[in-house]
């Protein structure tokens, strides 16, 4: 008997469906032995990380807002993968979209600015998101560099001027010499969508984005080029799409999106700007993109499941005194088993008996 | 080589055996209990239309498919393949139709990846050299694939197959892409094989071929098995009756066309090659004129992809006068607005390519159909529209599979060609560019094409075929021209143009100057 992998005729979509699945399923079963190791129960850790927080209010409203940033980047990361390009930058685009947007709050501040100033913001993130995914992009098409390493590489250029700034120029006079920005002011702030709740307009704009997503790779010519271009490059050449262009425009938009989340988080749920805005969405949107299957649905699911792993893993810092970093932890091995579990798309297992018998009769 | 003894003592045992052999793709029975029987020193023809079953038999006994019932058996015993490495271990190799090779690497890492040994990798480069040269297959272990023509890729396959020193080879199609000389080449080393005791499984449309060289031939028809018979009592006629279950058309002979203005026209056209050992176009000229159809000859490898890429706009060149299409100077715009001025394309390689192989057929219609079509308004795809093109597609060429609108790379090779050829013929374009329109077609499906050629330049298009099959383009051509080294020569006319003129233009030689003059006043 022999397991042997076999290329598939056709992809199927069945598999395609379940191999998260499967993949969630391996990591539940690794994170409980990784639990009993660290002696906690497993059966309560698992509880406290994925269930608990489903059942109240304030927590179902928690995982929507620390869904929306890990959706609208992952969707624009999805756009570049499905086109062959390599943006694993979205952390930095994701600060200076912030940074940008901040500007202008923290500029009209105590004026008497209208209304203008919160879309203002926004688009001041958006348009500063894709410049700066365009760098890597642009060094990629005129002198063949490397993306992966250079959009890298400018999350901490970025990292570092919000650090900067928040320590300098625009700290809070009266912030006590805390490295922060002053509150924005109303106009410069996304409004809730519940009175008191923690819900705001960013989860809309987030579920605006799939829709858009959705019908952009479905429904639209600029979308058929980004999915050509990644399977198959040479007969997209053939049909007449320019895949340099596609990696400058797929960068331009998941720069924009993920400088949109980075606003839209600051001018939100945090309210100022600060260091630490992320807990590392712009990476965690990664994991998000390929959970989700470079699918707009998916990506939309997988955004609400990883917004669970946060929010379960604080409480289970405060009730379990699990290390936050677990959440990290499980999040990678996610990672591992979503594209471990991919080879399935592309393969199938395949028990094969009587393989003896083939060798003996070779010889 | 092989030990002829255990050949000769089991010379009434068949070395392979297949008993009901069935595969199924969903309820779509690809091969239906198929029995068919291979014996050592012996060369078997394997014969049927596209999607008849053929390559799916010969990837089932490769173990690259696995059989949904049925058995295989070697030298008697039943066997179970896992895979393509255990039937190598049993002395089975394979030449494919499409073929297996890694662009970027050179000969030598090709063929030392395709091996199972651990030898290494010096030895395997300098044991490629030795079977290259024993049975005279030139090939420089050195070069990297990517820089070498069809012809030589596929003598990467057959040496790579003949160093694992196989019992039985099968070849799918292998002189779809060869010249008559390279093939010629290739018979001469399957006789050799022959001798020695191997079997050999030959897959071919070529019917005169197979009268010449294979000693039995099992014949396929929508997955049956129909006949088994030899091949050199038979007619090309009787066989293609057996594999068609009727007769086939004959294409009609040119009727006299109108020809009217110059449709595409191609004035000193010079072009660095844009790879390392690619071709020079050099000075390249001709003027097609609309109702017209121009031969391209000559041996793979020589510019004719180089052209391909400057007529379609895949490359573009400085000088826009250089290519004019319908009197527009048009050597300096992309490849979609030459779609757009009425032009359409096929290339040679049709599997990503002319298509994305993962993608399905209506969205390969859409990938060339986007720019001059109703299939995209506002930037949005009508999918009805693309649906339509590959339900018309498959009515007027008679594309076979297993459903509406399956992936390409799931089409039998030569349906997928039917596919690339009628996508574009259907558009009903004012010049037509098409590089090797009936490669790997069987007869049926060959005269469907070629007639859909003839029709097209009838109604008023210009149509420019380069192929290697000199009978191809003395069917169909107006005038025949050659290419060589990048180099064209003047175009000959059609009752001009014998096989012993284009032959010597093939191999270089410049026909003499009245002949040179009168060929270009004509
Ligand atoms: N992976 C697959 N999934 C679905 N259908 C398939 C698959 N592979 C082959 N088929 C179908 O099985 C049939 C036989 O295909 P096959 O490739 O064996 O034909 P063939 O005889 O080699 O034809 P050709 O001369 O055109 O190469 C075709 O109709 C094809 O569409
Ligand atoms: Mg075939």
């Amino acid at each position: 008997m022999q397991l042997v992998l076999e290329k598939r005729a056709e992809r199927s979509r069945t598999i395609a469906l379940v191999s998260p699945l499967i993949a969630i399923a391996l990591t539940l079963i690794t994170m409980s032995v990784l639990f009993a190791i660290l002696g906690k129960n497993p059966i309560t850790a698992l509880g406290v990380y994925f269930i608990a927080p489903l059942t109240d209010g304030y927590s179902l409203q928690e995982i929507a807002v620390k869904a929306t940033p890990l959706v609208m980047i992952a969707i624009g990361l999805s756009l570049c993968y499905l086109a062959n390009a390599w943006n694993i930058g979205a952390e930095g685009q994701f600060l200076i979209g912030a940074v940008a947007g901040s500007w202008i709050a923290v500029t009209t501040q105590g004026t008497e600015a209208g209304h203008w100033v919160l879309p203002a913001m926004l688009v001041a993130g958006a348009v500063a998101g894709a410049l700066y995914a365009l760098i890597p992009a642009l060094c990629r098409v005129r002198f063949g560099a490397s993306e992966i390493l250079t959009s890298l590489m400018l999350v901490y250029v970025a990292d570092l001027l919000l650090d900067y700034l928040v320590r300098g120029p625009w700290r809070d006079p009266a912030g006590f010499n805390f490295p922060t920005t002053a509150e924005f002011d109303p106009v410069a702030t996304v409004p809730v969508l519940i009175e008191g709740g923690r819900l705001h307009l960013g989860s809309i704009i987030a579920l605006i984005v799939v829709a858009g997503a959705f019908v952009l790779l479905d429904r639209t010519i600029k979308g058929f080029e980004i999915r050509v271009v990644g399977v198959a490059p040479r007969a997209a050449r053939f049909g007449g799409f320019n895949a340099n262009q596609l990696v400058l425009l797929t960068f331009a938009v998941s720069g924009a999106l993920a400088g949109l989340a980075g606003i839209i988080e600051v001018a939100g749920p945090i309210g100022h700007l600060q260091p630490g805005i992320s807990p590392g969405y712009g990476f965690t949107a990664i994991i998000v993109a390929f959970l989700g299957r470079l699918n707009p649905i998916g990506i939309l699911i997988a955004g609400l499941f990883l917004a669970l792993t946060f929010i379960g893993g604080e409480q289970a810092q405060i009730t379990m005194k699990i290390p936050l970093d677990v959440t990290k932890v499980f999040q990678g091995i996610l990672l591992f088993y979503v594209l471990a579990c991919d080879s399935l798309i592309l393969y199938r297992f395949k028990l094969v008996f009587a393989a003896r018998q083939v060798q003996s009769a070779a010889r | 080589m092989l030990d002829p003894g255990p050949a000769d003592l089991h010379a009434q045992q068949p070395l392979l055996q297949t008993v009901g052999l069935t595969k199924r793709y969903g309820d779509f029975l690809a091969n239906d209990e198929i029995d068919i029987e291979i014996f050592p020193r012996e060369i078997h023809a394997l014969l049927g239309e596209n999607g008849a079953g053929k390559s799916t038999l010969v990837k089932t006994i490769y173990g690259l498919v696995q059989p949904s019932a049925g058995e295989l058996r070697w030298q008697g015993a039943p066997v179970r393949l896992s895979g393509p490495a255990e039937a190598r271990s049993l002395g089975i190799g394979m030449v494919f139709q499409h073929f297996s090779l890694f662009d970027n690497l050179t000969v030598a890492e090709n063929v030392a990846l395709g091996l199972d040994g651990k030898e290494p990798f010096k030895a395997v480069s300098a044991r490629l050299a030795d079977v290259a040269r024993d049975y005279g297959l030139p090939l420089d272990p050195k070069r990297e694939v990517w820089q070498l023509s069809v012809g030589e890729r596929q003598r990467i396959e057959i040496v790579r197959a003949l160093m694992q020193n196989p019992k039985f080879l099968i070849l799918d199609e292998p002189t779809a892409v060869l010249t008559p000389q390279e093939a010629d080449q290739l018979f001469v080393v399957l006789e050799r094989l022959k001798a020695e005791g191997r079997a050999i499984l030959y897959i071919s449309h070529k019917l005169d071929e197979v009268k010449r060289l294979c000693d039995t031939a099992t014949i396929l028809r929508g997955g049956r098995k129909v006949a088994t018979c030899n091949p050199k009592s038979e007619t090309a006629a009787s066989l293609a009756r057996m594999m068609v279950g009727a007769e086939i058309k004959e294409v009609k002979p040119p009727t006299e066309r109108r020809t009217t203005v110059p449709r595409l026209v191609v004035n000193d056209l010079t072009l660095a090659p844009a790879e390392l050992h690619g071709v020079r176009l050099q000075n390249v000229s001709f003027e097609l004129k609309g109702g017209e159809i121009l031969g391209i000859a000559g041996v793979a490898g020589n510019g004719q992809d180089e052209l391909f890429a400057a007529l379609s706009g895949e490359r573009l060149v400085k000088e826009p006068g250089t290519i004019i299409i319908d009197g527009l100077a048009c050597g300096n715009l992309s490849i979609t607005q030459r779609r757009k001025m009425g032009a359409a394309f096929v290339p040679e390689e049709r599997l990503g390519h002319g298509t994305a192989p993962r993608m399905r057929l209506s969205e390969n219609a859409l990938l060339t159909g986007h720019a001059a079509s109703d299939m995209v308004r506002h930037g949005f795809i009508n999918a009805a529209a693309t649906l339509r093109t590959v339900d018309r597609t498959t009515e007027t060429f008679d594309v076979r599979k297993a459903k509406r609108d399956p992936e390409a790379a799931s089409l039998s090779g030569g349906n997928l060609q039917k596919f690339v050829v009628g996508r574009e013929i259907l558009r009903a374009p004012a010049v037509l560019v098409v590089n090797q329109p009936t490669w790997g077609v069987d007869a049926g499906a060959a005269a469907i094409i070629r007639q859909a050629l003839i029709d097209l330049a009838s109604a008023g298009a210009a149509v420019l075929v380069t192929s290697q099959d000199l009978d191809e383009l003395l069917e169909i051509a107006d005038r025949i021209a050659v290419m060589f080294h990048g180099h064209l020569s003047p175009a000959l006319p059609r009752a001009d143009a014998t096989r012993e003129k284009l032959g010597l233009l093939m191999g270089g030689a410049s026909l003499d100057q009245k002949e040179a003059a009168h060929a270009a006043g004509a």
